[in-house]
């Protein structure tokens, strides 16, 4: 599949004539030497990277690191000075006025920092801008924005101004603006650095379950690290105009490229980045329902463990036999279905860790990864929990 | 030694004089035509203020008082207006009204444009700082002279005179006003693919609405400032029988006309901040 996104050495240099401070650029002379000689900025210099359909790539670096500047070239409210930006294999550098304005207008949406409403309008018309200049019958559009507006849980405040909203509600209306247009792809600039930390973390909550629901392609700002690895499919840590590396936050985590990416991961919370998959193991032993009682005590006894998970033909759990029941009902004559237990716990692969943590400690049994379909993808042992955090 | 030396003297006002002179030579029915429409505006306007019945103007008054402010200061107002009215000088103040409007209205027609524009261009604006510079400071009376030049003595050259110098604040504010606008905030216009001239009309003038009203403000204070003077030219009105009282050194009649004209600032004045807070946005 092609990717949504592809940005190929991407560079954009602000001053009076950019074009002219490249060639330095190319040589290899350094930024503030060129800002120094030539008065002009780079903002950022030689990136590329590729963002998959319904991804939520977040751009992380500390300010002055380029990434507001980035974001903005993807849809041109910076112009590039050298590069390629494919969005669906489209050079959207090369686009004429009117292309510009069509991809704007129905393609991408963006969220800012401040907010960016309209503090003239009321909240409703706020969330009904973008669709007013696509030039959507009023009726319509209006029955649109109300509808966003329940989404993101501000049903009740359409007549309200922006500034009679707290910071957390102001941009719930900026995001229910850039939802309403329904874009492919969401820029979000910072776009919960101004809210205090409760309702940051609140918010963030929602736009993953929001954006589990609309599988959209995010493009995610921020300069906190641990909102990069809770948010990203996958984090790209830019500095000084370069981005450092890129990957899943677990790889990132286990493979820091150089001492200043060390630095921000040590910082790190790692139990809010590891998943249950990350921490999972194959079981050592497994049986099926239509294997036996006897089968069952062997795998136990040949791997040395006190209780194993049963399975059906379809991998799918069926619960858990301890040794003590089984040799008691092998004695007793009974079969391996009547003596199930099910007081384990079980998990999706995509919990956190730090929600295991309890739970591990309270369990004697280890923990079973399920997928949607209740198979069993592996388990969790209380060691394998408290070791992933170090 | 200590005198300035003469060979250093440069008569500039002679090429300011020939300018003019050329301007009249060439574009004569360009003045005419300016004229006659600035004319023709007036005259409807002085017209229909003074075949308004009295008692309806002072309701008139009363109520956009009461409107922009409340119901004690539209009072306030009307009661002003009336007593105008027993100095005798209504028709006179009717008269000054006339051409302050009128100045008031062409210079929101050229101001506003001009202010959009030197929002938009540094170059631009750069050129008009000193311009408006001069139009505010430079001597009201120095602009009667071209004025009667291109226009001749009367209403027209008063109206002329009164714009150029009531003109500046409502293009300076206009100008701030939409520099103002936050940066997020037009960005976000362009992100949704607004054209420009979206971006002016549904997001920088509604923004720059409030900071406008204040130039308006400013704008309509200057042109009744100017009024007085612009009557040395012919101008009918309270600044006339004020020049009246100068000349006879009456100080009834002075008093009279110059409180008629403080009622009348007052009046204006409260009346648009009153209107340019309404345009203020809820917080």
């Amino acid at each position: 599949m092609n990717p949504k996104i592809k940005v190929e050495n991407l560079t954009k240099i602000f001053g009076r004539n950019p074009k002219s401070v490249l060639a330095k650029l190319k040589s290899g002379m350094p930024k503030d030497k060129i800002l120094q000689e030539t008065g002009h900025t780079v903002g950022v210099c030689n990136v590329s990277f590729e963002v998959k359909e319904g991804e939520v790539f977040v751009i992380m670096g500390l300010s002055g690191s380029g990434k507001s500047t980035l974001i903005r070239c993807l849809n041109l409210l910076n112009r590039p000075t050298e590069g390629k930006i494919y969005i669906d294999n489209e050079d959207i550098v090369e686009y004429d006025k009117k292309q510009l304005k069509e991809f704007r207008q129905k393609k991408v949406a963006m969220v800012f920092q401040h907010f960016g409403l309209f503090t003239h309008r009321t909240v409703l018309d706020n969330v009904v801008y973008g669709l007013e200049i696509r030039g959507v019958p009023g009726d319509e559009r209006y029955k649109i924005a109300r509808k966003t507006l329940e989404i993101v849980g501000l049903k009740g405040w359409e007549s309200h101004y922006p500034k009679q909203l707290s910071g957390g509600m102001q941009q719930r209306v900026g995001l229910a603006r850039a939802l309403a247009n329904d874009p492919d792809i969401l820029l979000m600039d910072e776009p919960f650095s101004a809210l205090d930390p409760l309702i940051r973390r609140e918010m963030q909550q929602e736009l993953l379950d929001l954006q589990s629901k609309l599988k959209k392609t995010i493009i995610f700002i921020t300069h906190d690290i641990n909102e990069a690895f809770k948010l990203g499919d996958r984090v790209a840590i830019m500095k000084d105009g370069i981005i450092e590396q890129i990957g899943t936050p677990e790889e990132i985590l286990a493979n820091p490229k150089n001492e200043y990416i060390k630095n921000f991961v040590r910082d790190i919370d790692r139990s809010k980045v590891m998943q249950a998959k990350n921490v999972m193991f194959r079981p050592s032993a497994l049986v099926s329902l239509k294997d036996g009682l006897k089968i069952a005590i062997q795998e136990m006894e040949q791997s040395g463990i006190s209780s194993i998970f049963v399975v059906d033909n379809d991998r799918r759990l069926q619960g858990l036999v301890t040794i003590d029941d089984a040799i008691k009902a092998l004695k007793e004559n009974k079969r391996l279905a009547d003596i199930l237990q099910q007081t384990f716990y079980t998990t999706k692969p995509e919990t956190y860790v730090h929600e295991l943590i309890p739970i591990a400690t309270k369990s004697k049994y280890p923990i079973a990864v399920v997928d949607d379909d209740d198979r069993l993808l592996g388990i969790i042992v209380r060691v394998s929990v408290l070791s992933s955090l170090v | 030694m200590n005198n300035f030396p003469e060979f250093f003297r440069l008569k500039i006002g002679i090429y300011v004089d020939n300018f003019v002179k050329w301007l009249m030579r060439n574009f004569g029915d360009f003045f005419d035509g300016v004229s006659d429409g600035i004319l023709w505006f007036l005259v409807k306007m002085e017209k229909f203020l003074l075949w308004l019945p009295w008692w309806v103007f002072l309701l008139m008054i009363f109520l956009l008082g009461w409107k922009a402010r409340n119901f004690k200061i539209g009072l306030t107002f009307a009661v002003l207006i009336f007593l105008v009215g027993t100095f005798g000088l209504w028709d006179y103040m009717m008269m000054t009204l006339a051409i302050v409007l009128t100045s008031v209205i062409i210079s929101l027609l050229l101001g506003i444009p001009l202010g959009i524009l030197s929002a938009y261009s540094d170059k631009f604006s750069i050129v008009m700082r000193p311009i408006l510079d001069a139009m505010q400071t430079m001597p009201s009376f120095v602009y009667l002279i071209p004025a009667i030049m291109l226009f001749n003595m009367g209403k027209v050259p008063a109206v002329f005179a009164t714009t150029i110098y009531a003109l500046p604040p409502v293009i300076r504010l206009t100008d701030l006003g939409i520099r103002r606008v936050p940066q997020e905030m037009v960005e976000a216009a362009h992100s949704f693919g607004s054209s420009g001239w979206q971006t002016l009309v549904k997001v920088q003038l509604p923004q720059a609405l409030p900071t406008i009203m204040t130039g308006i403000n400013q704008t309509t204070m200057m042109a009744l400032s100017m009024v007085v003077i612009a009557s040395m030219i012919g101008a009918k009105g309270l600044g006339l029988e004020v020049l009246v009282a100068i000349q006879h050194i009456d100080i009834a009649q002075g008093f009279e006309a110059g409180i008629s004209i403080v009622f009348l600032a007052i009046i204006i004045d409260r009346m648009t901040q009153g209107i340019a807070k309404k345009f203020e946005y809820p917080e």
